[in-house]
């Protein structure tokens, strides 16, 4: 019978914040989000860095956090889908996502998301093709991916959707 | 007439009601959720296909830092099943394990690695049996039994039903095709593993938190099983990560954490790793298939006979439905002069197979549809004009006594015929490009419930505040498909409210209304239906109140997104001012709605099952493109025309069109669940079983029909799994028109397809006398 290795105590900075967190030598950069600093956006779907749901941004880049150890994220500027979101505004993806109803469960789409979001950042025109290969590491079973383009597309100011407001207010954010 | 009423909310493309909860994170799934005291529970898997339990030791388990309690099958030994008439699991195996994953027994500790660690301590003495893998084998088989108390050797349902001088049908036939087909079978995977949380409180009630789809009868058989009084058991369904019909049955995790929590006076949290989400499986079932189809000369479907074979795994799960769906959903949207179907679902030592979307009948639709293009071919006859042909039409009933309402297929068939340029182009195109066609149809929700009752099998409630707010309270679960949004835009419509300012309550059986659950694509039309009898009742109320004080008729009284009215008129006042005016006179707000379908159904034993208040139909035309040289195929395009009855909000059926397409398409190209000779699976991983992602999905163009139905809320009908089906055999089709080859067995592996191209060159070398091509080398991991 083995017995378990101290904790050791690290920094992280998610979202701007930053936090000091006891943690398991072995845990994953998405446990410690997830289950020690209630981040519960991110999602684990597959636990093995197949399916995309826990993608992340480490300066800026995304990464798998089911597949990065926690003491990894040390040093590293982190945004989760809760950080997405400016001073109370939804990012532009996150607005264009809900407006396309490329929110089915939801459940993949934080993952997706911060992929999109990151494909904009450095590309703010992708292409169609270009926005398929970004989000290629993002499955999705809801959506068949038609949506998600889209509103990666409407996102980049690249395609217009018609908008049924029934009583339109100054600002998409609850 | 409805259709002539002018909507301020229906039709039109609003957000949903919690879209930008999710597109935020700050939507909670049921393993977001973490309540004080916690404790992790894990369950440990039979390592045998088929053996029995003769000694579970927890001695070293027991020892093992961090485990608070452990569980085993005989303390909650009652059998249970989705459907009544055949409860064949245990929460944990009493007596034997029935396949490689079957749960036996599980532990919670203080933690999730903790609970992990200590399953390797639980000692098991086995007696290992011998398994059946192979369903013919399982079928021929007497001596060895999966369930002994089963009838007949290991079948879990059989079916045989005639409908007509069958034989007379195909006397009469100038074409007859008889070919025999394999689906594959294949898994939901929700991105979402199934997650419960089971807290037994101080005072007696039991509350379970799950990812389930059906709420209500997990309510139903916790308490069964865990001998509670049904009245302190309150289930809960969080936001849930995709479904598909893998969450609707009710699960062994469930039944643990709430017996754990009992035990141990603490919450308890199960979490299945995406393996167990293989092993918990209740996909779709692999089907064998001889099709026999009869063509009159003009192309008249004279008759059809089929016998199907279904490879059920382990449990019964959905199967005795499966086994009827597997030939009663057929007989649309195409008049079948004759028909016979004679379907055997077998129990084999193999994770069991249920409903996935499109339950039972994308099988045998993909088999049909590719005998209908064979049987035109024979004649010389385009597929396309013979499904014209042979349209069934609206208001008739099926061969096999099935009440058809509104029907749009031949506006489907006409709309992907044109976007396509089906007739310029289908068999004129190079070698190597195809046009293929299918068509489908699909229940919306069925007549009768899995348990016999006279009950509502949708009800909602909805509170009036003097505020403005509206609360609904519905027993709906939202998979993804939008079924919290529904409520908002069915119940503005009706009381003049904006939408926003409804909050919807779902799927908590302590505070919503009874809902069957989601399912047989049932929750437009049954939530639909009450919602507007609800929201009737409450305008009738609100709209005396104004009229009194108006001193106007009550009838001229209109309300819309927050405003209530007289057209033409200087009255106007808030919906607010409207519900305090209401409640002055009448007292506390309030309404219900429910609906239950009619009696329905055929005059026979079984003529009640795919029994439908409204079918939807759907067809689909696909481009392929093929690759002689390495049998690789890809789809061009798909176009996929689906008769919803009418789109409440055609974003949301978009997606559903969609979503269903891909999922097809995902079948018929890569998925399937496949096992060793041991009854292993081969690979339970999102890396070896793989999934389309965005590069492999083909562009898809769904179009809507609207149908009006006379049953549906504002005319709707389903669109949520209709529109899977015809998109497989249309791709086969497709693959003919460019090869000149027929597929017949799923999924479409590139390394099929070259060994037919290549057999049939041969053929054609070999009667002009020229060299033979070599033989492809057999492809590596298929067949099991």
């Amino acid at each position: 019978m083995r017995s378990r290795p101290a904790k050791i105590l690290i920094s992280l900075t998610v979202n701007g914040d930053e936090y000091q967190v006891a943690i398991e030598p072995r845990e994953t950069l998405l446990e410690a989000l997830r289950y020690r600093l209630d981040l519960t956006g991110s999602k684990q779907g597959c636990d093995k860095g197949d399916c995309g749901a826990c993608t992340i941004l480490a300066d800026g880049r995304p990464i798998l956090s089911c597949i990065t150890l926690a003491v990894e994220g040390e040093g590293r500027s982190l945004t989760t889908i809760e950080g997405l979101a400016q001073a109370g505004k939804v990012h532009p993806v996150q607005d264009a996502f809900d407006l396309c109803g490329a929110l089915q469960c939801g459940f993949c789409q934080s993952g997706m998301m911060i992929s999109a979001a990151a494909l904009l950042a450095s590309n703010p025109k992708p292409t169609r093709q270009q926005i398929k290969e970004a989000l290629s590491g993002n499955l999705c079973r809801c959506t068949g991916y038609t949506k998600i383009l889209d509103a990666v597309e409407v996102a980049s100011g690249q395609r217009s959707v018609e908008e049924y407001d029934p009583r339109p207010t100054t600002t998409l954010n609850p | 007439m409805k259709n002539a009423r002018k909507y301020h909310v229906v039709g039109r493309r609003l957000r949903k009601t919690d879209g930008l909860k999710k597109a935020t994170g700050q939507a909670l799934y049921a393993d977001d959720l973490h309540l004080p005291r916690m404790l992790h529970c894990k369950i440990l898997r039979s390592p045998h296909a088929h053996a029995r339990i003769k000694r579970i030791d927890f001695t070293r388990c027991r020892a093992y830092p961090g485990v608070v309690e452990v569980l085993e099958g005989k303390e909650m030994p009652t059998r249970y099943g989705v459907i009544p008439w055949t409860p064949d699991e245990q929460a944990l195996a009493v007596d034997k394990a029935r396949f490689i994953g079957d749960e036996i027994a599980a532990v919670a500790a203080v933690d999730e690695l903790a609970a992990e660690e200590s399953l390797n301590l639980i000692d098991v003495e086995w007696e290992i049996l011998p398994a059946l893998v192979d369903p013919e084998q399982a079928l021929a088989e007497q001596r060895i039994k999966i369930h002994e108390d089963v009838k007949q050797g290991n079948i879990s349902k059989h079916v045989a039903l005639s409908f007509g001088d069958v034989d007379g049908g195909f006397a009469r036939s100038a074409a007859l095709v008889d070919e025999t087909f394999f689906y594959e079978g294949s898994t939901h995977t929700p991105i979402e593993p199934h997650c419960a949380i089971g807290h037994y409180d101080s005072d007696g009630n039991l509350t379970v938190w799950s990812s389930t789809q059906i709420p209500h009868y997990v309510h139903r058989e916790l308490a069964r099983v865990l001998e509670l009084p049904e009245a302190r058991v309150r289930v809960i369904q969080p936001f849930l990560g995709g479904a598909f019909g893998g969450k609707s049955d009710p699960f062994s995790l469930e039944f643990v954490v709430a017996k754990l929590s009992m035990k141990t006076g603490r919450p308890v949290k199960c979490l299945f790793t995406r393996e167990e989400v293989f092993w918990a499986h209740r996909g779709r079932h692999p089907m064998k298939m001889r099709f026999k189809v009869g063509l009159s000369a003009s192309g008249t479907i004279e008759a059809v006979d089929s016998k199907i074979l279904i490879d059920g795994g382990a449990y019964s799960s959905f199967g005795l439905v499966t086994a009827y769906y597997a030939g009663q959903l057929l007989t649309g949207p195409y008049d079948f002069k004759t028909y016979r179907f004679d379907s055997t679902r077998v129990f084999t030592n193999k994770p069991p197979c249920g409903p996935k979307r499109g339950h039972g009948s994308v099988q045998p639709r993909f088999a049909f549809e590719v005998a209908l293009d064979m049987a035109a071919e024979k004649l010389g006859l385009d597929p396309l004009e013979v499904r014209r042909t042979n349209f069934i039409g609206s208001n008739v009933k099926t061969v096999n006594e099935q009440q058809i309402t509104s029907n749009g297929f031949l506006e489907c068939l006409r709309a992907v015929e044109q976007a396509s340029g089906w007739k310029q182009r289908h068999g004129k195109l190079a070698y190597g490009h195809g046009l293929g066609v299918a068509g489908s149809m699909y229940i919306s929700g069925t007549a009768y419930p899995v348990y016999p009752n006279e009950m509502p099998q949708s009800g909602v409630q909805v509170k009036l505040d003097r505020s403005g707010k509206v609360t609904i309270f519905c027993g709906a679960s939202d998979i993804g498909q939008g079924s919290n949004s529904l409520p908002a835009y069915l119940i503005s419509e009706e009381i003049g409210c904006d939408p926003r300012d409804c909050t919807v309550v779902v799927s908590d059986t302590d505070l919503t209304p009874v809902d069957l659950g989601a399912y047989s694509s049932r929750i437009t039309f049954m939530v639909g239906n009450a919602c507007i009898e609800a929201g009737q009742r409450l305008w009738a109320q609100i709209s005396e109140a104004v009229a009194e004080k108006w001193k106007v008729e009550r009838s001229r009284v209109e309300g819309e997104l927050g405003t209530v009215y007289v057209a033409d008129s200087e009255l106007s006042m808030s919906f607010k001012e409207a519900v305090q005016l209401a409640e002055a006179k009448f007292g506390t707000l309030g309404a219900t709605g429910s609906y239950r379908t009619r009696k329905l159904g055929g005059s026979y034993r079984g003529g009640t099952i795919g029994a439908s208040p409204a079918y939807s139909f759907t067809a689909h035309v696909v481009e392929v493109e093929v690759d002689p040289e390495t049998g690789i195929w890809r789809v061009e395009r798909v176009w996929a025309a689906h008769d919803c009855g009418k789109a409440l909000n055609p974003t949301l059926v978009e997606g559903q069109i969609e979503g269903s397409v891909y999922m097809g398409f995902a079948e018929a190209a890569m998925e399937e669940m496949t096992y060793y000779p041991s009854g292993l699976h081969r690979g339970p991983s999102l890396l070896d079983y793989r999934i389309p992602t965005s590069l492999d999905t083909p562009e898809l163009t769904a179009l809507i029909v609207e149908s009006n139905d006379p049953n549906g809320p504002h005319g709707a009908k389903e669109a949520g799994e209709g529109p899977l089906h015809p998109v497989i055999p249309a791709i086969s089709n497709a693959i003919h028109d460019a090869v000149g080859v027929r597929l017949t067995e799923l999924p479409f592996h590139p390394g099929k397809l070259l060994r037919l191209i290549r057999e049939k060159e041969n053929r054609t070398a070999t009667s002009s006398r020229q060299k033979r091509l070599p033989e492809p080398v057999p492809e590596a991991g298929s067949g099991a």
